[in-house]
């Protein structure tokens, strides 16, 4: 029962259009894959990317749970805008750069807690709960900024966004090695069943002994956290906090890359990897328009020709489509009862 | 008796009354009739686009296309009547039916795909965003003697001058509380946003209903773009970012339930009002900042949601005790 | 339409030889429904006995496999509950299907509103409101939302809009579930106004008494099939509570003798929750089963969701082996090594899209905390165990457990929490809807789980099982306990006259 053969087969489809979108790049820019060493650094297009799609990448380890037990956080650029605008006010405060992450991580967590709060205890839809912040979040960062784009000169704290660690740019190293931590916690404690569980029925999953209320503002913790890190990053890749542009509409890329990821937006199975595959697909994708000199305004509507394409094969009516094509088929499939699984309901 | 669906409008109402009442303590100068008629003027693309958003929202929905939708109207105006000799009423028809069938397409794509209408606006957002783009990325000025024939309309009232784009914003209101609350239409709309199912069971036209509450709301999208290229005289395709969030939030304070099925279109008009006077307090008062705005409405937005829940709350106690009473009776019959 | 007389000649509504299958089970094998204008026909059987398949093929909701429905002389074939309503049936569900946001004029012209110009004439629209329900004995405010009337005018409100759009047939499903009696006192004077209006009513209930007050005739369905159909006034209660309960003959299973229980592990005292279930008094023993016996809405499942804390009781107490336990969620009682398989395993059980695997080992997981993981190697094992010990059919252990058949669910439910070893075992309805193999193999399991010292309580519908394992039978009526049968008083006939007798009395 090896989980490898599934895991390839669960994210392939993001496998194969990321592959088009690198080939779609190589097709415009020869060069596309040629990786330099210079100056301790590794410079390349393809590393751009990777560097690039951090932010969206680091949004998208939490959203995905949150997603996963059929939630959703609109909040995550707000945090990413007041987190950054912390750290920033932080190291102008004269302390060091790790004061300053701790102090991002912990404004970040608030703000994640104050939206599991909302939900798990409230009982307030997510989306209608985080909206709050969403709202609220940009006017709180710029108090904390007092309404200037707050630039620093924190060599630590610029590291973190334009640095390198083995050569390696230090966002890149971020983004994987926590995607790399949470999906190994998911996945080797029993936290990403029961996340699964809720989503997927809570009242069973109530019935069964799981504490779906702490598991909830967990998750919205979590993202928060991420959230918190994304925000860090952007501000010392620009050396200043802008609260009014920092993560501006990252939480619908975020959304989108989970969505790309084949995750449910009604919650359900999820897979952080395959999220992570949709962010470099929305970054592979900015870098062919930004390599092949199209206008960058035709980013938008590619985007929304993703998702176009992505809502037209989720919908459960072209299940239906598919099913009832292969149904007429010679072979009937033992998948006979997958149809419609909810009329077996009143036996 | 007062009804408790009525509540939280008459809550909005009450916090209107009371931030005027305070505006004016404070600074005796904002009742003068030229703040209401700037208060009309300024918030007038926003409150047309936000009438759309409570259709949506009371069906239960959500529309993040609507500002992208006004920057594209704004830049197609721009574009035509730069490049062509179109009259402008020709091109506000033409971006009108554009924007319309813009919508109209996504409540297809809701309903016939089955999927959340929050992704469906959001790639309606992006597309309409990046046509906007691909028509150019530049501010283009509008430069026509019609515009300025309509910009120059205007209704003086004690020196105040309250302006076409008002009077458009006011009318699209009542128009929109007539369909909403008079019209079979407007009746679906509620019945979809009491419960799908069972306004299926009970004969809604679910997909014609719809399809019709996006089409509206695009369209009026589309007119709040035509009432904001007369306002800044100019195309530009980055503007109007987010103005889907503040439509919400007006909608919200207005005291239609997020969740949809309760609400009032004219609550929506007092929480547009709302939310410009807190932006003309922060101006009066000078020293405030900007973003305290944002901050303020958040917090209207959250009283806003428990507000709302606390009503359900209170009902589903009530239900409760109804129900303990009805245990009783049965004790006794057996 | 007032013209239409009862008569016997012409049935108002001939249902011939209906048939539905679902994949693995028939719904209804060649059912047949007479009514007849101004009757009141009542549809009587336990869960699963088909009422509500052969309900959802009158009004369209499902296609039917086979059959015809003949409607006042002509063959119908609805194809949707819309369809139906137009030719005439109308429906009225026991949750009440209008619109509480709406007001109650709103909801009873939705779709048709009087109109003036393009606008809605809403003072006409009220007024008419008002006479129709004045017309069924309402006086009430047509302008206030729906949810500001209780439940029970909410149905009239409800029947009102059907016959107002149907005319022909009202079918009113489990209408009085949530009443009172007052208000089942007025919901049986509308019923009554209109079968003299010539409308034929068919009545779904599982309350026997409102059976015997309201309907001329009564047709029993059990497993799919008709059991009888006959003129109420002259059977008794207790006819109608042996056809409904039926012996299943296929399910025949021996009683054995038992040895006697151990000590006792769990005692409940005085344990309610007011409008759900009265106060009771429970001792479940080791080493034994007690039945909870009753007809549906007896307060079966009621008490076993007491006992785990799916809903916290108002007021009692829980002692387990003598010391107080407080049990106010699942959590708490799963600590306690409490297992309740749900009744309804679709909503309350399976986490459908989840593997049989993690189906299996959730409740366990959850008990240990997420932080403490089960190792891959152990998961695996505890599965493969249950699977073979219970014979859990399935491809594999990672298919979503939704695609295993009932019965195989209803394992692998029971595999779930057997692998907490529980102390105390909750069974709702452990074979409802399950085939016969399967339904043979639980009630060994369940005798095999006394055998080895655990304590169950099972809640059934079905007498014969009830029987087989129970060391001790506790019969419910009313949402309160009313009789306990011991030893060799458990019989199919004893139970029946439990359930029954008090009735009669009456």
């Amino acid at each position: 029962m090896g989980p490898k053969p599934s895991l390839l087969k669960r994210i392939l489809p993001q496998l194969i259009i990321l592959a088009a979108a690198l080939l779609l790049n190589v097709i415009v820019f020869p060069d596309f894959f040629q990786i330099d060493f210079r100056n301790g650094r590794l410079f390349g297009n393809l590393i751009d990317v990777l560097n690039r799609g951090a932010p969206v990448a680091l949004l998208c380890i939490g959203m995905t749970l949150v997603i996963a037990t059929k939630g959703i956080d609109l909040s995550v650029g707000a945090v990413m805008a007041i987190s950054g605008a912390v750290a920033a006010s932080t190291v102008v405060e004269g302390h060091g750069w790790g004061t300053a992450l701790l102090a991002a991580l912990l404004a970040g967590g608030l703000c994640g807690l104050w939206n599991g709060f909302l939900v798990a205890v409230l009982r307030i839809q997510p989306i209608v709960a985080t909206l709050v912040l969403m709202v609220a979040g940009r006017g709180i960062a710029q108090l904390v900024t007092e309404g200037k784009i707050l630039t620093f000169s924190n060599e630590g704290l610029i590291q973190l966004g334009s640095g390198t660690v083995f050569g390696l740019p230090t966002p890149i190293l971020i983004w994987v090695v926590l995607g790399a931590l949470v999906t190994f916690v998911v996945r080797r404690s029993a936290l990403g069943m029961l996340i699964e569980a809720i989503g997927i029925n809570e009242r069973s999953s109530r019935l069964a002994g799981i504490n779906s209320r702490v598991l909830l503002v967990c998750v919205y913790l979590l993202t928060g956290l991420c959230a918190a890190l994304a925000g860090v990053i952007v501000a010392a890749d620009i050396k200043g906090a802008d609260a009014n542009n920092a993560g501006l509409w990252l939480e619908l890329d975020a959304i989108l890359a989970v969505v790309i990821g084949g995750n449910s937006l009604l919650g359900g199975r999820f897979s952080i990897v395959a999220s992570l595959l949709g962010a470099l697909i929305i970054q592979s994708i900015n870098s062919v328009i930004l390599l092949s000199g199209m206008p960058p305004e035709f980013n938008l509507v590619i985007k929304a020709a993703l998702i176009l394409t992505i809502l037209v094969i989720q919908s459960p009516r072209m299940g239906n489509l598919i099913y009832l094509i292969r149904a007429t088929g010679p072979q009937p499939q033992p998948e006979a009862t997958r149809a419609r699984p909810k009329k077996e309901a009143t036996q | 008796m007062i009804r408790a669906t009525h509540l939280p409008l008459l809550v909005t109402l009450g916090t209107f009354v009371l931030a005027y009442a305070l505006c004016g303590y404070a600074y005796p100068a904002m009742l003068s009739t030229r703040v209401i008629a700037n208060l009309l003027t300024d918030n007038a693309f926003i409150g047309i686009a936000a009438v759309g958003m409570t259709f949506v929202i009371l069906s239960g929905g959500i529309d993040l296309s609507i500002g992208s939708i006004i920057a594209f109207t704004g830049v197609f105006l721009a574009v035509i009547l730069r490049d062509t000799s179109l009259h402008p009423l020709v091109a506000f028809a033409i971006v009108l039916a554009l924007t319309t069938c813009f919508g109209a397409a996504m409540g297809a794509t809701i309903h016939y795909l089955e999927m959340p209408p929050f992704i469906v606006t959001l790639a309606g957002m992006f597309l309409a965003r990046g046509a906007a783009y691909v028509l150019s990325t530049e501010s283009v000025p509008i430069t026509h003697e019609f515009y300025d024939t309509l910009q120059g309309l205007y209704w003086k009232v004690d020196g105040a001058r309250f302006r076409l784009i008002g009077g458009v914003m006011v009318l699209t209101f009542i128009a929109g509380i007539l369909i909403a609350h008079r019209t079979r239409f407007g009746q679906n709309v509620y019945a979809l946003g009491g419960g799908e199912q069972a306004a299926k069971l009970m004969g809604v036209p679910v997909a014609q209903t719809t399809i019709g509450i996006y089409a509206l709301s695009g369209g009026l999208a589309g007119l709040s773009g035509i009432v904001f290229s007369l306002y800044t005289s100019a195309g530009y395709s980055l503007a109007t970012v987010g103005v889907e969030l503040d439509a919400i939030a007006a909608v919200v304070i207005g005291g239609t339930l997020l969740t949809g099925g309760y609400g009032f279109v004219a609550g929506t008009f007092f929480g547009i009002l709302i939310m410009g006077l807190i932006q003309t307090y922060i101006v009066f008062d000078g020293t405030l900042s900007s973003w305290w705005t944002k901050i303020v409405i958040g917090g209207l937005l959250f009283a806003f949601i428990l507000l709302q829940k606390g009503l359900m709350w209170a009902t589903q106690a009530k239900a409760g005790q109804a129900k303990r009473k009805k245990a009783t009776g049965f004790a006794a019959h057996s | 339409m007032n013209d239409m007389t009862p008569s016997l000649a012409a049935p108002m509504l001939h249902a011939r030889g209906i048939s539905k299958f679902f994949p693995g089970t028939i719904a209804l094998d060649d059912v047949e429904l007479v009514l007849h204008a101004g009757e009141v026909h009542a549809l009587l059987g336990e869960n699963g006995a088909g009422k509500s398949t052969l309900i959802k093929c009158l009004t369209g909701a499902y296609r039917r496999d086979g059959g015809v429905i003949i409607l006042d002389g002509a063959e119908v074939a609805p194809e949707s509950t819309a369809a139906s309503q137009k030719l005439g049936i109308g429906t009225v569900y026991q949750e009440v299907n209008l619109l509480p946001n709406l007001t109650v004029a709103e909801n009873l012209f939705l779709g048709r509103q009087p109109m003036r110009g393009p606008f809605l004439a809403r003072r006409k629209m009220n007024a008419e409101a008002r006479d129709v329900l004045a017309s069924y004995g309402l006086d009430i405010d047509p302008a206030e939302p729906l949810s500001a009337y209780s439940v029970a005018i909410q149905q009239v409100v409800a029947i009102a809009r059907a016959v107002e759009m149907s005319g022909k047939v009202l079918i009113l499903d489990e209408p009085t579930a949530s009443l009172d009696r007052d208000e089942v006192a007025l919901l049986f004077g509308v019923i009554r106004q209109l079968t003299a209006r010539g409308l034929a009513v068919v009545f779904v209930t599982h309350f026997l008494d409102q059976v015997f007050e309201i309907s001329d005739r009564a047709t029993i369905l059990r497993n799919g099939r008709i059991v009888d159909s006959c003129i109420i006034r002259d059977v008794t209660q207790r006819d109608v509570v042996t056809m409904m309960l039926g012996r299943q003959l296929e399910s025949r299973v021996e009683r054995k003798t038992v040895a006697p229980a151990g000590k006792a592990l769990v005692e409940f005292k005085g344990l309610t929750k007011r409008g759900m279930i009265e106060p009771f008094d429970l001792t479940v023993h080791e080493g034994e089963v007690v039945g909870l016996a009753g007809l549906l809405g007896s307060g079966r499942s009621e008490t076993c969701n007491l006992i785990f804390g799916v809903v916290a009781a108002d007021e009692g107490e829980t002692h387990l082996r003598g010391q107080p336990v407080s049990i106010n969620r699942p959590r708490d009682a799963v600590a306690q090594r409490f297992a309740l398989c749900p009744e309804d395993r679709k909503v309350d059980g399976i986490v459908g899209d989840l593997s049989v695997r993690d189906n299996i080992i959730i409740a366990l997981q959850a008990r240990q905390g997420w932080m403490k993981p089960i190792p891959r190697a152990k998961v695996q094992e505890i599965a493969e165990r249950y699977v073979r010990a219970l014979d859990i059919r399935l491809a594999s252990l990672d298919m979503p457990i939704r695609l295993l058949s009932g019965g195989n669910q209803q394992k692998a439910l029971l595999a779930r929490w057997l692998a907490t070893n529980p102390d105390f075992l909750i069974l709702d309805e452990p074979t409802r809807g399950i085939d016969v193999g399967a339904h043979a193999e639980i009630i060994a399991l369940i005798d095999q789980l006394r055998a080895d010292g655990m304590a169950l309580l099972v809640a059934s519908s079905e007498l014969e099982e009830l029987v087989a394992y129970s060391t001790r039978v506790i019969v419910l009526r009313d949402r309160k306990q009313v009789g306990e049968l011991n030893g060799d008083e458990i019989t199919p006939d004893n139970i029946v006259r439990a359930i029954a007798d008090e009735k009669e009395d009456a």
